[in-house]
């Protein structure tokens, strides 16, 4: 064991913050200080610059576009980004479907879609969820079956993320209905802007239009859009969760939303003094760090580890959990530290679909913008990518044996 | 001792109940962007005599008392109404009734329904404190020039007259030299900018530029408005608290009946025993949150400071089993407890505003400490 840290990471480090304070465009910075979900047009336009430079998708391998970075320089890469207040790339083209060609996909596939991904061309749903199949994915009803060389694909998707941005959605289908659930299913990727595709935005609580229903009418794939083998999409579809689950800690996030927390409490006035400096308060928040210190090096020890080691799939599952937890606090307590406005709504100023009516807003700028409705949104982070209560399922079968 | 409803009690609760079931649904939230309180059925509450209900006959009501006010707020919580009934009729009347004087005329046409009033007594720096108090009243001719903000004024969007209180000596958290100011919706020098909580009940910030008043705006007696605005609001936290009952109640019922039809693996979510267990700790917090309302309201009869203090354990015991129970009916929902199309999510955002009004869960603990001293951890002393 050898716990020194590697004084060339602080070089790193600056290296990343000043490319970033050269090339992040303030208006794009102006709105991650809000923490909305990332503008479309922010988001495209930041992973061109990042991959100008060749920083879009330092996690890929490097056969497939990644970096050749140690995963230390990866994490604070990753960390830089989030305090800077960069747009929040694309995660389901990046983090999700991005490994999954590179491990399963075939060489035509890879280039054709790599690249877009990396240049913001394009974004991609992540086409999983149904009705009736969202904790027992493997009862998913969308079937595909193959008519000639296309696939004709029918059935519906729900809470797809995003889906109204996507040029493309990745979809779990099943293909064979006589084998077992896990076994029949197939992954396709599937063109948004097909016939027979219809996307319909679901409003969440916090007013936002993230989510999606998406059904599927006759919709042809051609069979070229098959990734790897028919029936093994369950496999292919554990091994994106996995990463999903890794990503989704999401440690540098609620460290740059601590800062923002700490910002926050230091305006606020309580009793006449900063109410960073309230005993209760003050403890609270330090409280929420040490939690934080002790996902980063899980985090980290994750980064570290071989990646072929199986147990990481249920380890995955540890940092999800608490990394979610962390997430609703850090957002939380931001909320309460705004006062009376942290039950205030404010919708975001920017987003298309918020009706104009519902601009009623609080007198408030800056980073307090956004704060009541992110609290209330981060309910979800318990229960996308497998639901707290799952992976508690997973953690006690796969670790414990139970 | 009596826990149980009166006949007449019980016939409120469920003429209100049966009242909101008819009339009152989410997509009702959605009805005016401006004015969510729909005049219309305000009307209606008022002709029910609902806005007396929680008065006696001598305080300009109907024989009630403040658990007639719990059981109309807990009603208004259960279907999520966004009507002003606590603000006005309670927050508001009860603050008047304090202050004693003249003030007690006001009442009748807030009872008839003819008019709406918001007390305006909170302050940013005060987070949710009305004692806390830095707008400022000076003697100009007969009368006072007020100058000063105040903030999160529950119903303030759509009343047709404030309670504002403003200092009129001593500093910011004095108890004396706060006086209470009457001020009209129109009143040259009141700005106002609306907003929404959110779960959907309106609000406003006020700037008081300048604002002239003569000596007949002053409510109750000059410079001890203080213990009349901590009585109004004890019990407006206190009807507030059964709003949250009441939506805590639904809530849980909701995702209740949820898990026994939603099927995954091949079963119903209720026969996986972590949400049992689950499910159970939500009634236990439900349970505990009832008792305590009642403490609360036992509580409002006493001594200012045993008010007080019973009043603050229950907004924190309330507050933090609310959002434990608004949270996890989202949980067990899964996705479709995250839409605005389904009820549970309203019911934690009316959670999490309740929990937040007149202070944070940490405010009344403190609160709380601070009124306890050597008292025994009991509110039959
Ligand atoms: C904001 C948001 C974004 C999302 N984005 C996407 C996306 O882009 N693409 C996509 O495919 N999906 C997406 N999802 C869907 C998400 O993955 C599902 O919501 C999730 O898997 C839970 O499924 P469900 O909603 O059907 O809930 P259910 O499976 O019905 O679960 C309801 C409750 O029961 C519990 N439960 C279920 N089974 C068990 C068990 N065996 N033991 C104990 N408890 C159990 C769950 O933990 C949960 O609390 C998103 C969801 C949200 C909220």
């Amino acid at each position: 064991m050898d716990f020194t840290i590697d004084p060339a990471i602080h070089d790193f480090r600056r290296m990343v913050r000043s490319f970033i304070q050269e090339n992040l465009p303030e208006e794009m910075r102006r709105r991650g200080e809000r923490d909305f979900d990332s503008k479309e047009s922010d988001v495209r336009g930041w992973m061109r610059i990042l991959n100008a430079r060749g920083w879009a998708t330092p996690n890929w391998p490097e056969a497939c576009g990644g970096v050749n970075w140690s995963p230390l320089q990866k994490f604070v890469f990753q960390q830089e980004l989030r305090r800077a207040r960069a747009p929040v790339l694309d995660r389901v083209g990046t983090d999700l479907i991005g490994p999954v060609l590179c491990e399963f996909g075939t060489d035509a596939q890879r280039a054709r879609f790599l690249p877009r991904i990396q240049n913001g061309e394009d974004w991609w749903g992540q086409g999983f969820s149904e009705p009736d199949a969202g904790s027992d994915l493997a009862s998913l009803k969308t079937r595909a079956d193959l008519v000639g060389d296309a696939y004709v694909v029918n059935g519906q998707k729900i809470w797809t993320t995003c889906a109204q941005y996507a040029q493309w959605i990745f979809a779990l289908v099943r293909t064979d209905f006589s084998a077992k659930p896990q076994k029949g299913i197939s992954f396709l990727l599937i063109d948004a802007t097909s016939p027979g595709v219809t996307r319909r935005p679901i409003e969440s609580i916090d007013g936002g239009f993230t989510l999606n229903e998406v059904f599927f009418d006759n919709v042809e794939v051609p069979i070229e859009n098959l990734v790897g083998e028919a029936g093994k999409g369950w496999d292919y579809a554990k091994f994106l969760l996995t990463h999903e689950r890794t990503s989704s800690a999401e440690a540098p996030h609620t460290q740059r939303d601590i800062e923002q927390l700490k910002l926050l409490a230091s305006n606020a006035i309580k009793g006449g003094r900063p109410l960073l400096e309230d005993p209760v308060f003050r403890s609270k928040v330090a409280a929420l760090e040490i939690d934080v210190i002790a996902l980063e090096w899980a985090v980290l020890r994750i980064l570290h580890a071989d990646p072929d080691d199986p147990s990481l799939n249920s380890v995955a599952s540890i940092l999800k959990m608490r990394g979610n937890v962390q997430r609703q606090i850090v957002a939380e307590l931001a909320a309460e530290a705004l006062g009376d406005y942290g039950i205030a709504m404010f919708l975001d100023p920017d987003d298309p679909d918020v009706r104009a009516e519902d601009h009623l807003a609080p007198p408030l700028e800056g980073e307090a913008v956004g704060v009541s409705a992110r609290a209330i949104f981060r309910r979800a982070t318990s229960i996308y990518g497998g639901a707290a209560e799952v992976q508690r399922n997973i953690i006690a079968k796969q670790i414990l044996g139970l | 001792m009596d826990f149980n409803h009166t006949g007449e009690q019980a016939a409120l609760a469920d003429s209100v109940r049966r009242f909101c079931d008819d009339n009152i649904d989410l997509a009702s939230h959605r009805r005016d962007g401006r004015s969510p309180s729909d005049t219309r059925l305000w009307r209606q509450i008022a002709d029910l005599g609902w806005l007396g209900a929680g008065l006696s006959e001598e305080e300009g009501g109907f024989g009630g008392g403040p658990v007639e006010s719990a059981i109309i707020a807990e009603a208004f919580g259960r279907s999520l109404a966004v009507e002003p009934y606590v603000s006005s009729a309670v927050l508001s009347v009860r603050t008047l009734l304090a202050s004693g004087g003249s003030a007690a005329s006001l009442i009748e046409s807030i009872v008839s329904g003819e008019r709406t009033v918001a007390l305006a007594c909170c302050e940013p720096e005060g987070r949710g404190d009305p004692s806390h108090v830095s707008a400022r009243a000076e003697r100009k001719g007969g009368g006072y020039r007020l100058s000063g903000r105040k903030s999160l004024v529950l119903g303030g969007a759509n009343a047709d007259f404030h309670l504002v209180s403003a200092r009129t000596s001593g500093d910011v958290r004095d108890d004396d030299g706060v006086t209470l100011f009457r001020i009209e919706r129109a009143h040259p020098g009141l700005r106002r900018q609306d907003y929404r909580l959110v779960d959907r009940r309106m609000a406003c910030d006020l700037w008081l530029d300048d604002l002239e008043v003569g000596a007949d705006a002053v409510v109750g007696e000059p410079d001890q408005a203080s213990g009349a605005i901590r009585e109004g609001v004890d019990h407006g936290i206190a009807a507030i608290c059964a709003d949250s009952l009441g939506a805590m109640d639904r809530a849980l019922w909701i995702t209740r009946d949820y898990l026994k039809t939603r099927k995954q693996f091949g079963q119903t979510l209720s026969s996986f025993q972590a949400l049992q267990h689950r499910m159970a700790d939500m009634l236990v917090e439900l349970e505990l949150s009832r008792s305590m309302l009642y403490a609360a309201l036992a509580a409002l009869a006493l001594g200012a400071d045993k008010r007080s203090r019973g009043v603050s354990a229950a907004k924190a015991v309330i507050g933090k089993a609310g959002i434990f129970i608004g949270q996890q009916a989202i949980q067990l929902h899964g996705g479709i407890g995250m839409t605005e199309e389904y009820a549970v999510g309203h019911y934690y955002k009316r959670l999490l505003a309740n929990a937040s009004l007149f202070g944070s869960i940490d405010a009344h603990i403190e609160r709380y400490a601070a009124l306890s001293g050597g008292e025994p951890a009991s509110v039959l002393f």
